[in-house]
């Protein structure tokens, strides 16, 4: 199967060092991909780099054949790329409904209703609060409503930096398995995730990154198994 | 108390009305833009210049030529945006403040240039008040503005709500970068900001100037009050600065009222005074305002 989204030697920062150097990494469609590594080791930078929100120095990315580097965040959500930052990725003073709305501004679908209606399928919960300012929403509804929000443009990847940052083990679970619903829908997902044992769990595919450079790759449960891996980034002990 | 209505509330609220078309503007630049338009006094200088330009050259009523007034405004605006505003936007927003202080002097200077330093006025002459029951006179302007404020505030509430382009103002207000990361125009978000906001000051400005008379300064000496009702309605809130501007010219007219004894309980004179001791009572004791708009 070709990969929907290809990245080949890219090296990217901020404009000072590069933060992340030479990463090579392929998306499968209607895949969970999750990137984990230690703190520092460009996992954000990378994810980022997608959405065109650094700076890339070398490197090439393709998204469904097509060369997408160097393309502005504006011109990627209209091709299908859609992207929820880890933190402030709400509108808070607007309502959960114009949240939703918002997002698909960039890319009007034929049929608005029928993609809210998908998408609060997907977020049973977010029906109840529809007019309620998504300020007043807690950590985890708040998450669903930016995944919501980035799912309004029919996308066919979705980038979710951190998704269980700062939420209670009860909705790491729940927020874990709404990313599973939406792989079921046909989503490809890339994300970066701080809880790597339960996000490797889930995820067809897992990259460690170290030091800006690509470290190890796997299945999910090729990497729960390996004994390096463990060891140093999953705290040890067993899967 | 009939003397009351007539010469202290019915001016309040053209006062405040003119106050509020005009701290829309700043709020709405604020929330989007960043930064505070001090220019935004002048603005409303030259929306009423435009429309005394067309006073003169068309026999109509000066509120029907309001559109002359409100393009020359956008054009000012939209221009001084790409020349100073725009370059300026990816560095630390005092830089712009600044610089809107330098454009609010170059559309004083070209007042004066163009016009004169004169008063001028748009209709010749005194202007009858309507008498209603015999009791309660009022100017027709003042009706006007009251009028044309209840139609803006309904006409804002639903674009804000209901528009596309006006909840992208909002999601851009609210979360700069997370608007970016859905894809929103923000250029065409911070262009309507100005159109919208000019608008609305050309509107206020040539009300102001049916209300006394249009002179180089005449947006520049409403320009802290506007401030100030702007801070009360919550900075980055349209519809907060509406009311706040409602609230400080209502504060304003009615501290001359002879509310105890004889004489106006705050001479007239000092009535600037009274929006000044209002923002920074706010600044101090409630800088979010009173809808929790955005720290300054």
């Amino acid at each position: 199967m070709s990969a929907l989204l290809s990245i080949r030697g890219l090296t990217a920062g901020y404009g000072g060092l590069p933060v992340i150097d030479g990463i090579d990494l392929d998306v499968a469609p209607r895949t969970v991909s999750v990137i984990i590594g230690p703190n520092g080791a460009g996992k954000s930078t990378l994810l980022k780099s997608v959405f065109a929100l650094t700076r890339i120095e070398a490197g090439k990315i393709a998204f469904d054949d097509r060369d997408i580097t160097g393309l502005a965040t504006a011109e990627l959500v209209p091709i299908g790329i859609a992207a929820v930052p880890q933190s402030r990725n709400v509108f808070t003073t607007l309502t959960v409904a114009e949240n939703l709305d918002v997002g698909t501004y960039a890319a009007p679908p034929r049929d608005r209703r029928a993609v809210e209606e998908r998408v609060l399928t997907l977020f049973p919960d977010l029906r109840a609060k529809l007019g309620q300012p998504a300020g007043t929403l807690s950590g985890g509804q708040r998450q669903m409503v930016a995944m919501g929000r980035a799912l309004m443009s029919e996308p066919k990847l979705l980038l979710l930096d951190e998704p269980t940052a700062g939420l209670s083990p009860a909705y790491l679970e729940r927020i874990f398995d709404l990313i599973l619903g939406i792989r079921a829908v046909g989503v490809t997902i890339l994300m970066v995730e701080q809880n790597a044992r339960q996000a490797l769990r889930i995820a067809d595919r897992g990259h460690v990154l170290v030091n800006g450079r690509n470290f190890q790759s796997g299945t999910g449960m090729e990497l729960l198994g390996d004994e390096n891996v463990r060891r140093s980034f999953l705290g040890g002990g067993t899967a | 108390m009939i003397e009351f209505v007539n010469f202290y509330l019915i001016p309040a609220f053209t006062l405040g009305a003119i106050y509020a078309l005009g701290a829309v503007g700043i709020s709405m630049i604020f929330g989007i833009l960043r930064f505070a338009h001090f220019a935004h006094g002048d603005v409303m200088t030259l929306g009423a210049y435009g429309t005394l330009t067309a006073v003169w050259l068309i026999p109509l009523p000066p509120l029907l030529l309001l559109p002359f007034g409100i393009a020359l405004a956008i054009v000012a605006t939209l221009a001084v945006d790409r020349m100073f505003y725009r370059p300026l936007r990816k560095l630390a927003t005092i830089y712009t403040v600044i610089s809107s202080f330098g454009v609010a002097l170059i559309f004083r200077s070209l007042a004066q240039l163009f016009w004169g330093a004169q008063n001028e006025v748009y209709v010749p002459g005194v202007q009858r008040p309507l008498v209603f029951f015999d009791t309660i006179r009022v100017s027709a302007l003042h009706i006007e503005a009251i009028l044309i404020i209840i139609v803006i505030a309904l006409t804002l509430h639903v674009f804000l709500t209901r528009s596309r382009l006006g909840r992208s103002m909002r999601a851009v207000s609210d979360e700069p970068e997370l608007a970016a990361v859905s894809g929103l125009d923000t250029d065409r978000v911070i262009r309507w900001t100005w159109i919208i906001g000019a608008s609305l000051a050309a509107i206020a400005g040539t009300l102001a100037g049916l209300d006394t008379d249009v002179h180089p300064n005449l947006g520049w000496n409403l320009l802290l009050p506007m401030f100030a009702a702007s801070i009360l309605g919550g900075i980055g809130k349209p519809m907060g600065a509406l009311a706040g501007g409602m609230v400080i010219g209502l504060a304003e007219e009615l501290s001359a009222y002879p509310w105890l004894g004889d004489g106006p309980l705050i001479s007239p004179s000092y009535k600037t005074a009274v929006a000044f001791f209002i923002m920074v009572a706010l600044l101090i004791f409630k800088p979010q305002g009173l809808f929790k708009g955005r720290l300054l």
